[in-house]
């Protein structure tokens, strides 16, 4: 695919396939519990060992989202948090940290009234190297997909158990960056993938593409993360690590310490699965 | 407001199923391949002369079609100016348009071999219908409901368990309609296999907005009849009330293109538009894409979808659906708005004149007739969607009455 930008996300996974390791992919969402902590904890991921970052830009209205994901929302939201601060976070992030690739992950409606135009540009210049976009099917192309590849970032599929081989080519038409294997058919951290069927459709996925596909929705603990990132290039945790925020005692020291052991636990789980081999 | 005049206003939504820049499908990819199976199994059933004929028999017979055209006579003497008459849709089984949709849905869920119904409600009149429709053709119905409006709605509550159906009280962001909406958008995504997802208004990802309508025309079909043997003319003026905008879409949908006919959309003003407090998504609000479709949204600056606020359970939903949307911007139908207060003089007053205890959704339509009629000759017809009756709001209304049941 020519017009596929290139971005940090294929540098990461170029060079992860050299080191011969899976990519462990961490979501949290933006202001979440505050921005002030929020930004604390995406400061410090890639130190944890997080390859890519997926960040939540929040909304009332999460309809693809288990229970976790939609409170952190709104703990974000009612902490203030707005899409300006979100890719303020970005750009602080980048002052200290060139190379991690960021993906801004939620719905189409913050989006759209910011402005497709003004968003893609501030998203590109704060750092941003990736979209995912939930309610956005290759069917609204238009929209946002096409542009924001002009605009030089990825816009990151999700494929999920329902796309069968007659729709997957239309999925991966415009995708770039990395293909999001959605595990189950659900929300967000509910149930737990069959670790089995997962292998057998990231395998049937590959057939179809050569860009990394990433394991997610339900996946907890280092052990999952371990078995699932096997059958694929990387896992992606999110709902276990907003969790931790949700559970956390006194605020932010603790989310900020909780979210990091938790991330350092997955990457030894993932970094063992690219390992051995299994 | 758009200058160029479409040749018909019936025609749409195309292909992607857009009502001008408004509709589309703006859903996660689990649930694309589950609305293009719909689209195309409505497809089939629309041109398969058995289903419509199978629909036109429980219409008959088990919702009690075709519903009144009644002259309100009476209420045209108080407010002396146009003839006014009602199309009694309240007159339906379970009390309101709704059934109308949902008997449609139900017998195209069955013909797709779905055994499992889910729904959202916010006044419960919607999943009634639904659980209704579950109960008589013997299907596992779940219907989500706002805690907020399980509250306020606990006759339809009682109802539905009677009638067999799970209800599922919300208690996700404002814990009204557009949360029930999006925890049952989660369960289709959870549930792919077996469950229909059963839209109570012309919101959502298409097909639905079209789907809902053509369900929902058969309100318009019948009174354009029924006002031609009447009065030997079609009317002057259309007015109903939005929620999603359903029973507005159905009655107006058959009349788009005579030219002759306006048609008044009533949004609720809640405590009043300039108060916030409101449900007015078009008078109020700006266009965003939320559950599946682009139209008009109450939100604040950062996209955020804000609460929306009315009286009545059934209108009191944050967007419209994309169709009238587009019928806003190409001018063809007035949006206008009453609030909590005119609906409830409008409750009081048709009940005392006409002996009909109104909904308090059509309330609103029929607080904007008490506007409108006064102004119009005597010659000139208005007719009004009476889309439901008042028995599930008498708690609500004596609430606001300051009296005690
Ligand atoms: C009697 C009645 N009218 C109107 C509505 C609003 O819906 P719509 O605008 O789709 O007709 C409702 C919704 O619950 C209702 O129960």
């Amino acid at each position: 695919m020519s017009n596929e930008p290139r971005t940090r996300i294929a540098e990461t996974f170029e060079r992860l396939q050299r080191e011969g390791r899976k990519a462990l992919v961490t979501f949290i969402t933006a202001g979440d519990p505050d921005l002030d902590t929020s930004q604390r904890i995406l400061d410090g991921l890639p130190q944890a060992g997080a390859d890519v970052i997926e960040l939540g830009m929040p909304f009332t209205d999460p309809m693809a989202d288990g229970p976790a994901i939609q409170l952190a929302s709104q703990r974000a939201l009612k902490a203030g948090q707005t899409m300006e601060k979100t890719l303020a976070m970005v750009r602080r992030f980048r002052q200290e940290d060139d190379t991690t690739p960021i993906v801004l992950m939620g719905y189409y409606n913050p989006v759209y009234v910011y402005g497709n135009e003004r968003f893609l540009r501030d998203a590109k210049d704060a750092g941003v190297d990736g979209l995912i976009i939930v309610d956005l099917p290759p069917e609204e192309d238009e929209e946002l997909c096409l542009p924001a590849m002009e605009a030089g970032l990825n816009f990151i599929r999700l494929a999920t158990p329902t796309t069968d081989d007659e729709r997957l080519p239309k999925v991966l038409t415009n995708a770039s960056g990395f293909l999001y294997y959605v595990s189950i058919t659900g929300v967000t951290g509910t149930r737990a993938p069959d670790a089995r069927d997962v292998a057998a459709q990231v395998a049937r996925i590959k057939r179809h593409t050569s860009l990394p596909v990433c394991i997610g929705f339900g996946v907890k603990t280092p052990q999952q993360a371990r078995t699932l990132a096997t059958a694929g290039d990387g896992v992606v945790v999110g709902s276990a690590l907003v969790d931790i925020i949700a559970r956390a005692q006194d605020g932010g020291a603790e989310a900020v310490r909780g979210v990091h052991e938790l991330t350092r636990a997955l990457a030894e789980g993932v970094r063992v699965a690219g390992k051995d081999g299994t | 407001m758009s200058e160029h005049k479409p040749n018909t206003y019936t025609g749409l939504p195309d292909a992607k199923g857009r009502f001008g820049n408004h509709g589309g499908r703006f859903v996660a990819e689990t649930l694309m391949p589950l609305i293009l199976e719909l689209e195309e199994a409505y497809r089939a059933a629309r041109a398969d002369p058995s289903f419509q004929e199978e629909l036109d028999d429980f219409l008959k017979h088990y919702v009690g079609r075709p519903s009144p055209l009644y002259f309100a006579e009476r209420l045209t003497e108080h407010l002396g100016g146009a003839k006014i008459y009602f199309k009694r849709d309240e007159l339906n089984h379970t009390g309101a348009h709704k059934i109308n949709n949902v008997l449609g849905q139900i017998l195209l869920a069955r013909r797709m071999g779905k055994t499992r119904i889910i729904a959202e409600t916010g006044a419960g009149q919607h999943g009634v219908a639904t659980a209704t429709a579950c109960a008589r053709f013997g299907l596992e119905c779940v219907v989500y409901m706002g805690e907020v409006d399980v509250e306020r709605q606990q006759p339809n509550v009682f109802r539905m368990k009677l009638l067999g159906a799970e209800v599922v009280p919300v208690s996700s962001g404002s814990r009204t309609l557009k949360d029930a909406l999006n925890e049952a958008l989660r369960d289709w995504v959870a549930n792919v296999e077996n469950t229909f997802y059963c839209i109570g208004t012309v919101a959502g990802p298409h097909p639905y907005p079209e789907m809902v309508r053509d369900f929902q025309s058969v309100i318009g079909r019948e009174a354009k009849e029924q006002i031609l043997e009447a009065e030997g003319r079609l009317p002057d003026a259309l007015v109903a009330a939005i929620g999603g905008g359903s029973n507005a879409m159905g009655l107006f949908y058959p009349f788009l293109d005579d030219a002759d006919v306006e048609m008044f959309g009533v949004e609720a003003a809640g405590r009043g538009l300039d108060t916030g407090a409101h449900a007015a998504s078009i008078l109020g609000g700006r266009p965003g894409v939320l559950h599946g479709n682009r139209t008009y949204l109450l939100m604040d600056e950062d996209g955020q979808i804000t609460e929306a606020h009315s009286i009545s359970a059934g209108l009191d939903y944050p967007g419209i659906g994309p169709e009238h949307a587009w019928l806003h911007e190409v001018g063809r139908v007035n949006y206008v708005a009453a609030t909590d207060t005119e609906a409830l003089e409008a409750f009081q007053v048709c009940s005392e004149l006409e002996g009909i205890i109104p909904a308090l959704e059509p309330s609103h339509a029929l607080a904007h007739v008490m506007k409108m009629a006064p102004e119009m000759d005597r010659d000139e017809i208005i007719i009004m969607n009476m889309c439901g009756r008042g028995d599930k709001d008498i708690f609500t209304v004596a609430k606001h009455l300051g009296v005690e049941l």
